[in-house]
């Protein structure tokens, strides 16, 4: 548990109470009784469970307090979160789905392998479900674990409309345990979501209350010197870009909750002596990713994505929006343990109790240091994210839209350009001289050969992909669309984003003796189903202007897109390369994104992976699901751009 | 006699919120069609001309144009949290959503009777915007200048917008009023410098120009110190508005504002102008000064 320096670069820590943490604060300071027993005052009930294989489901306006404000929030049976679904491998269920709200809604079943009319993306799967009608989904439900569900229409996942679904397996569960809990984290606001976005839109940085001062600069000056500092700053000044953004809306408008209820308000879950605890946490925030521990316990993970994984025990796990973790704990049973999931901005936490005694308790633990960009964030290299690595190569990275491509994307492809399909054209490495691709777009159009496979809209490799499992060796292209007003930064060496913890994280295990998760810990369960080799790969760029506050892929946002093309029955490779600094979970909807961890015999199965700043990973999909499908970032602002229909035909 | 300045300040900022209303009515639907074929251009023309994908409008959502009605006889919350604004669409990915910013740059109390408003307003899309630019300037109690811009905005690159229009400068007591055709660039300069400039011509072929810089330095996430400068150029002498060819004069703030919220922060501060060259000349054959360091304090604000 060696200490060092709490701060690498140093700002005041962000006091716990700076963000609101629930009304019980309120109600004792107005002198009601102290002692925050079990039976504190809860304004929100905790979810129901309904179990079966038909359900009735209605989607409607509820009041509800959750910082001492009146507010409305979109729930489900009246429930913020909605019920908890218990479904049985093998059964097909049937949900009546009537709308209450004056606005279209839908109910997406995320992570469920179903027929594209199932899937509840209006625009794509059906119609939506108008004001006062009802919709009958029905499915066979072919798969086991922890998953959820939620709108995917206008902004209702901000506003309440989400809850848990919990499958059963047909077989005996690989997992002991005795008892089992859903943890479910979210991201409450009373602004109202369409006011948040706006906000972000006329000023990018309006919830980031971290951004450098005067006192910081100060501090970088004293500690490193005037040189040394200058050289830091240059690049973060020439870019217009900030270290300190790491998450767009923060706790300045958030209050978390666990299972709808705040951490004052402090969910609690009982367990009797001796028992195995199964704790199935969902992301389902609108923005918020969040790092878990339970300090005093150690977790067993057993479950990613709702899939069954070798076990890997672990003191801390981050996890993105939309993903599921499970894991077993063996809490001693005169203790109480606090579930802590402080955000990765560290601008507030969800908390809850796990504990055998109602009457106990456990601290709640001072937030991590937050987290600061470095190199690596932005793409340009394994450097020390300190910013030690300050050279040339950074001055001359290409930010201005301008391009400024000298050297930097050359040096790296060279070769390995033949293995991208357009070479077969007599193109060569020239045209990726960016500077003046109009007169060499004719070595990219050349994919336009093929629009049934997707055209421009993305990169395809067919040569040296290298083998299944083991990831991309293939070349970073960007392409001439990602030179636009809507992109502010291109990964030129994107780092490998499997191994990292990412932001914030990796140093957690030598400062704070954590074993920390990684996407590189994970194996699946049970053997790797299909076991071919991908026959192409798509390289698709995240991009976005945090300034402006446009979100897109490959610089063109969903408006503007044409459906990525997949022929059915195909295995592919998507490496995503993130071109900004942000940290984006990227959801296919419809098939399993099999994340290439390089065992190729164990590929674990998600439906949400997260893609550090400024790097890329990969992961190989089976088009075995014909339809119109979604594949988008689960960061609700970032939806209206970072957006693709994925067509398989 | 600061209340009716203040009457003054606000009477013209309604003034240019309706005529941005007004404008919208066109701008709106001019900024959606151009922002299409803008965005695809930018998005790489050639390929999809090749690809035979020219014609894809609309092809996203070929039902989404249902989604977009609102349903009058179901009962509406008046929650605020709940407000959906009626050009919104249902389908989170369609969100192209058409914005309004209003922004109080410095709306100020002067030393000697004076005050000030310099603020601005937008409407439109990522690419394309409409932009109402306004400075108004009273000292001892009369208006001494008195302008608006409305100007059409592109966004060009990450950071810059090119923006084309007019300007007017309103008739005030020794002068007439004045046209001037306008073009400039504004966005954010490399070390995050705000940046407005501006190459102005006038109806009768008088040119001017302006530039404009501005920085925020954090002492704390409330507390923020601003330092501004203003220089003003003309391409010749006008004896009727006191402007002298060359650089006429330049204008440098330094205002500390505390931020309540983002977008409503007071402040205190000083301004310091001075008159060059043949400007400052006509001004001291009036008998006037040249130069002047006042303390101000005022209001800083965006909806």
């Amino acid at each position: 548990m060696k200490k060092t320096d709490p701060q690498p670069v140093g700002f005041p820590q962000i006091s716990r109470r700076r963000f609101v943490t629930g009304m019980a604060a309120g109600a004792a300071l107005l002198g009601m009784p102290g002692s925050l027993t079990a039976g504190a005052p809860r304004t929100n009930p905790a979810p129901q469970t309904l179990r079966g294989n038909q359900f009735d489901l209605s989607v409607n306006y509820l009041p509800v307090n959750f910082t001492g404000r009146d507010r409305t929030a979109v729930a489900v049976n009246g429930g913020v979160p909605a019920p908890i679904l218990r479904w049985k491998e093998g059964q097909t269920v049937t949900l009546n789905v009537t709308n209450h709200l004056a606005h279209d809604t839908s109910i997406h079943w995320h992570g469920l392998i179903l027929p594209s009319n199932m899937d509840g993306v209006p625009g794509l799967s059906f119609n939506g479900i108008k004001p006062g009608e009802t919709f009958t989904y029905q499915f066979p439900v072919n798969q086991s674990g922890t998953y959820w569900y939620h709108s995917h229409s206008d902004f209702q996942e901000q506003q309440g409309h989400y809850g848990a679904i919990v499958i059963d397996p047909a077989e005996p569960d690989p997992v002991a345990y005795d008892r089992d809990y859903v943890v479910m984290l979210t991201d409450w606001s009373d602004e109202s979501p369409h006011d948040i976005y706006a906000r972000l839109k006329k000023e990018g940085h309006y919830y980031n209350r971290r951004r450098r001062t005067a006192g910081d600069l100060w501090r970088d000056i004293r500690e490193k010197g005037v040189a040394q500092t200058w050289r830091e700053r240059e690049m973060w000044n020439d870019m217009r870009m900030s270290d300190r953004d790491i998450s767009d809306v923060t706790g300045y408008t958030y209050t978390y909750l666990m299972n709808g209820q705040t951490p004052d308000a402090n969910w609690t879950a009982l367990f009797r002596r001796g028992e195995k605890v199964r704790l199935r946490f969902i992301n389902g925030s609108a923005m918020s990713i969040f790092d878990i521990r339970i300090p005093g316990l150690k977790m067993t993970v057993v479950a990613s994505d709702g899939q069954n994984i070798e076990p890997v025990t672990v003191d801390e796990f981050r996890i993105g929006v939309a993903e599921t973790y499970d894991v077993v704990v063996e809490p001693a049973g005169d203790h109480a343990y606090t579930l802590f999931a402080q955000t990765i901005d560290r601008s507030g936490y969800a908390r809850g109790t796990l504990t055998a005694d109602p009457s106990l308790r456990a601290e709640v633990p001072a937030m991590d240091y937050a987290p600061v960009l470095g190199h690596r964030d932005m793409g340009m290299g394994h450097g020390s994210h300190g910013g030690h690595n300050m050279n040339k190569a950074a001055g001359k990275m290409d930010h201005s839209g301008h391009g400024d491509m000298s050297g930097m994307d050359h040096s790296q492809h060279g070769a390995d350009m033949d293995g991208m399909d357009h070479s077969q054209h007599g193109s060569t490495m020239d045209g990726m001289d960016h500077s003046q691709h109009k007169a060499d777009m004719k070595g990219y159009s050349l994919h336009g050969g093929r629009p049934e496979l997707g055209g421009m809209q993305g990169v395809w490799h067919t040569n040296d992909l290298g083998r299944a499992g083991h990831g991309s060796n293939s070349p970073i292209v960007h392409l001439p669309s990602e030179h636009g007003y809507g992109v502010d930064m291109r990964s030129e060496m994107p780092a490998n984003g499997l191994h990292d913890p990412g932001i914030g994280l990796r140093d957690h295990a030598e400062r704070y003796g954590r074993r920390v998760l990684n996407y590189s810990d994970i194996r699946n369960l049970t053997p790797t189903l299909d076991r071919r080799e991908p026959t192409r790969e798509l390289q698709l760029h995240l991009t976005g202007n945090m300034h402006r506050y446009m979100w897109s892929m490959n610089g063109i946002k969903f408006n503007d897109a044409e459906p990525l093309v997949l022929k059915y029955g195909e295995r592919i490779r998507i490496t995503l390369v993130n071109d900004t600094m942000m940290t984006h979970p990227i959801h296919l909807h419809g098939m399993w994104s099999e994340l290439e961890t390089g065992d190729a015999e164990y590929i674990p199965r998600k439906h949400t992976i997260l893609v550090q700043p400024g790097s890329k990973v990969s992961y190989l999909v089976t088009a075995d699901a014909y339809g119109r499908w979604a594949y988008h970032c689960h960061l609700l602002y970032h939806m209206p751009g970072m957006f693709r229909e994925v067509r398989v035909v | 006699m600061k209340l009716k300045t203040l009457v003054f300040f606000c009477s013209a900022f309604v003034t240019s919120q309706v005529l941005a209303q007004d404008a919208m009515d066109h701008q709106g639907h001019g900024a959606h069609e151009s922002h299409n074929t803008g965005a695809t251009t930018a998005a790489g023309d050639e390929p999809k001309g090749e690809s035979g994908h020219g014609a894809h409008k609309g092809h996203s959502m070929p039902q989404s144009g249902e989604h977009h009605g609102h349903h009058g006889d179901m009962q509406v919350p008046a929650a605020a949290n709940l407000e959906h604004a009626p050009d919104q669409p249902d389908h989170v990915m369609d969100h192209e959503v058409l914005l309004t910013k209003v922004t109080i740059d410095q709306l100020e109390v002067r030393e000697h009777e004076g005050s000030a408003l310099e603020g601005s307003a937008w409407f439109g899309s990522d690419r394309n915007k409409l932009w109402l630019k306004t400075e108004v300037e009273r000292e001892e109690g009369s208006t001494e200048n008195a302008e608006l811009q409305a100007l059409y905005s592109r966004a060009i690159a990450p950071y810059w917008d090119l923006q084309v229009g007019v300007r007017h400068d309103f008739q005030l007591e020794d002068g007439d009023s004045k046209n001037w055709g306008a073009i400039g660039f504004n966005g954010l300069a490399p070390y995050f410098f705000e940046v407005d400039s501006a190459l102005f011509v006038s109806d009768d072929g008088d040119t001017a120009l302006r530039l404009e810089a501005e920085y925020e330095l954090l002492f704390t996430q409330q507390w923020i110190l601003s330092p501004e400068v203003e220089a003003n150029f003309y391409g010749q002498d006008d004896p009727d508005t006191n402007t002298g060819s060359g650089l006429s004069d330049v204008e440098a703030g330094l205002r500390l504002r505390y931020e309540f919220t983002p977008q409503f922060a007071p402040y205190i501060g000083v301004n310091y102008e001075k008159k060059f060259g043949n400007t400052a000349d006509f001004l001291r054959a009036e008998g006037e000064s040249t130069g002047e360091t006042t303390w101000v304090v005022g209001l800083h604000a965006w909806f």
